[in-house]
């Protein structure tokens, strides 16, 4: 990773954002079940190299102990230590629940502000990697819900250099959540002091006849299908949230003032997802000047299946935002 | 107990003057409560006073706590001052962390009370965290975390106890066996026979100490926080000890047979140190000024808690995140 590519993996913008902040700030450490290079750089080696470049010290593998790993980053997170703690996999956070929701959220609040808990939590999740039930699932919406966590997810390398930098210096407890297929796509590389701040969303395509809203693994298949919409002479808008919790109501509401419908499309399954919240808040702010009301794409209310056939069923498609964006514009 | 084996005087009179004001400030909240003057959830720690004064009086100021619900004891033991302490309680602007913790989320880094946390054997990861930045910043600091012998029946225990000993990190789990978590004695629900055969399982230095004796239990208190402080690790005190009053205020204890509560009773902590002090020729009057000196300083303290304001409402939208949330 010395030479720097024009285009990198995500995986790779992950790696490069954790060493920048390493550099950065000698109070930044990572900790995480197999993560030095010794035990392999991690089951996706997404920190590969980190090891070797900054010591065990800074970079600690651990057992397989998730309360203990959120435990240990919240206590050294309380007296001056940023650290990044890697849960393999994000089902493997409800194990650790107790330790995020009740105390890297609340410490800062519970103590009237006067410990802080700048933690970071990396984890990996997805569908289309065919490991079941256990290791697919997208909980984003269940930290969202709890007040004082910051959700993040980065939809291309870039975004992901720049979103984790920030995540790391954050001074909130911040949830980074990676997607695993998408650990090997590729997009332009940044520069090396390139950052994205917490809660701004982007547009990376502008339309007028309706506004898709999505994170994560949900954009490329939005880009692909405003593509396909366009050639039916559908002008799709873009909003990328890049942070879940608290996201960018202002950029949403902007959008979808100019284009008077949305869709929101997400991984996770649809009830009771994120896509709720947005677009209820859709509906408060903007419900006389919408042209049908909101719609939501998510995946099907069941536990990530196995067999390829069933869990492309069950995921949400390029298709099914086509023919919700379709069904909302008549 | 032989002279010999006492701790110094002066260390006696300190872990007796912490105490004293555990034990008067347990009454007093008990008799508060019961008045119908403050309606708080209150966990009494009366029977426990001498476990914590002497742990605490092992310890720096400068050197961490995290402790639980039932945490009065280790609070004032580490330093807090009253009044902060009792307006917190009492969910006042001006207690430790303006209102907004609350009885079971005591914060006051000024004495180094880092964590109290409601949800039983939780602390134990987070103090692994504590110990892990004075490990890396090599600042000598260590961290003491309190928890009952309930609390070692939760995973968190044993993924912490088993990190802190692989880490060799600087913490001293202090277990005040009670024997009872809320209404099940330990028998009922701990596989093992002590708390301390856990912490060898996890292969950790662990000792068990008559916790209601001031001199051992210094004892205990100080060779495990110089070993931590050596470099060596971490240490498991299992401190032996009880409560006298149900599990939070209102509960009766009927759970606790007749025989058992009446000889705890009798092995009262608090009279065994003050007669100890009196044994070491330490006069009537200067016990009694100390206790006078307590007095004063808890009726301050509750009445300023009642004074005192409550915070505005909106206070709840600072501290939820770095900024203030919108109402
Ligand atoms: C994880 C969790 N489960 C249950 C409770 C409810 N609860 C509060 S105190 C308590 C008993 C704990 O006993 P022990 O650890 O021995 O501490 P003690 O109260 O005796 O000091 C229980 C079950 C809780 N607070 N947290």
């Amino acid at each position: 990773m010395s030479e720097k590519p024009k285009e990198i993996m995500f995986a790779q913008a992950c790696n490069m954002a954790m060493a920048k902040a390493m550099e950065d700030d000698p109070k930044v450490i990572l900790m995480g079940e197999d993560i030095a290079d010794e035990q392999g750089g991690g089951v996706f080696k997404v920190t590969l190299g980190l090891s070797e470049k900054f010591g065990t010290d800074r970079v600690r593998s651990t057992p397989i102990s998730e309360q203990a790993i959120v435990g240990a980053a919240v206590g050294s997170a309380m007296v001056g230590y940023k650290p990044v703690a890697e849960i393999m996999l994000m089902n493997f956070i409800t194990v650790a629940m107790d330790q995020i929701v009740n105390h890297a959220a609340k410490l800062r609040f519970m103590s009237g502000g006067q410990t802080t808990v700048p933690l970071t939590i990396r984890t990996t999740t997805g569908a289309g990697t065919g490991l079941g039930g256990q290791h697919s699932d997208m909980l984003e919406a269940w930290l969202a819900h709890v007040p004082g966590l910051k959700v993040v997810a980065a939809s291309n390398p870039a975004d992901a250099y720049g979103l984790l930098y920030s995540s790391i210096m954050d001074p909130n407890p911040v949830i980074f959540i990676e997607n695993t297929p998408g650990y090997f796509v590729k997009g332009p590389a940044p520069a090396p002091d390139h950052t994205v701040p917490l809660g701004k969303a982007s547009v990376p395509r502008e339309g007028t006849d309706i506004t898709l809203i999505g994170y994560g693994s949900s954009i490329s298949r939005c880009h692909a299908a405003a593509e396909k919409l366009a050639e039916g002479g559908i002008s799709c808008e873009i909003v990328d949230l890049r942070t879940i919790a608290p996201f960018d109501e202002e950029t949403v509401l902007k959008s979808v003032a100019k284009t008077k419908a949305a869709v929101v499309v997400h991984e996770a399954v649809r009830n009771f997802g994120v896509g709720a919240e947005i677009s209820s808040r859709i509906h408060e702010e903007l419900f006389s000047e919408l042209k049908a009301p909101v719609g939501r794409v998510g995946s099907g209310y069941a536990p990530v299946p196995f067999s390829p056939a069933i869990e492309k069923a069950w995921l949400f498609s390029q298709d099914d935002i086509e023919r919700e964006v379709h069904k909302i514009l008549g | 107990m032989a002279n010999s084996d006492m701790a110094d005087k002066d260390v006696l009179i300190d872990i007796f003057t912490r105490a004293d004001l555990i034990m008067q400030s347990d009454i007093k909240f008990r008799q508060m409560i019961g008045a119908g003057q403050l309606q708080i959830v209150y966990y009494p720690v009366r029977g426990q006073e001498v476990v914590s004064s002497a742990m605490m009086a092992a310890v720096n100021k400068e050197d961490y706590l995290v402790t639980i619900y039932r945490g009065l004891h280790d609070q004032l033991a580490k330093g807090i001052p009253s009044k902060d302490l009792w307006a917190e309680f009492a969910g006042k602007m001006a207690g430790t962390c303006k209102g907004k913790g609350g009885p079971m989320h005591i914060t006051h880094p000024e004495t180094g009370v880092m964590v109290t946390t409601g949800i039983v054997g939780s602390g134990i990861p987070i103090a692994n965290g504590l110990g892990l930045a004075s490990q890396l910043d090599k600042d000598g600091k260590v961290t003491v975390c309190c928890f009952g012998d309930g609390a070692t029946n939760i995973g968190a225990f044993h993924e912490g106890l088993n990190m802190a000993q692989i880490w060799k990190l600087p913490v001293i789990f202090l277990c005040q066996n009670n024997l009872y978590s809320e209404h099940t004695p330990m028998a009922f629900a701990t596989s093992s026979d002590s708390i301390k055969q856990r912490g060898e399982g996890l292969g950790m230095r662990s000792v068990q100490v008559n916790g209601n004796d001031a001199s051992a239990m210094y004892a205990a208190a100080k060779e495990a926080v110089e070993y931590a402080r050596a470099g060596h690790g971490p240490t498991l005190i299992e401190a032996m000890t009880f409560r006298f009053h149900g599990h939070l205020l209102g509960d009766t204890s009927h759970y606790i047979p007749k025989e058992e509560m009446e000889q705890a009773k009798k092995d009262d902590p608090m009279p065994i140190l003050r007669q100890q002090l009196l044994d070491l020729q330490i006069s009537e009057a200067d016990i009694a000024a100390i206790e006078a000196k307590n007095a004063a300083i808890i009726e301050e303290a509750s009445q300023f808690a009642l004074d005192t304001p409550y915070p505005p409402g909106d206070e709840y939208r600072i501290d939820v995140l770095d900024v203030e949330i919108a109402a």
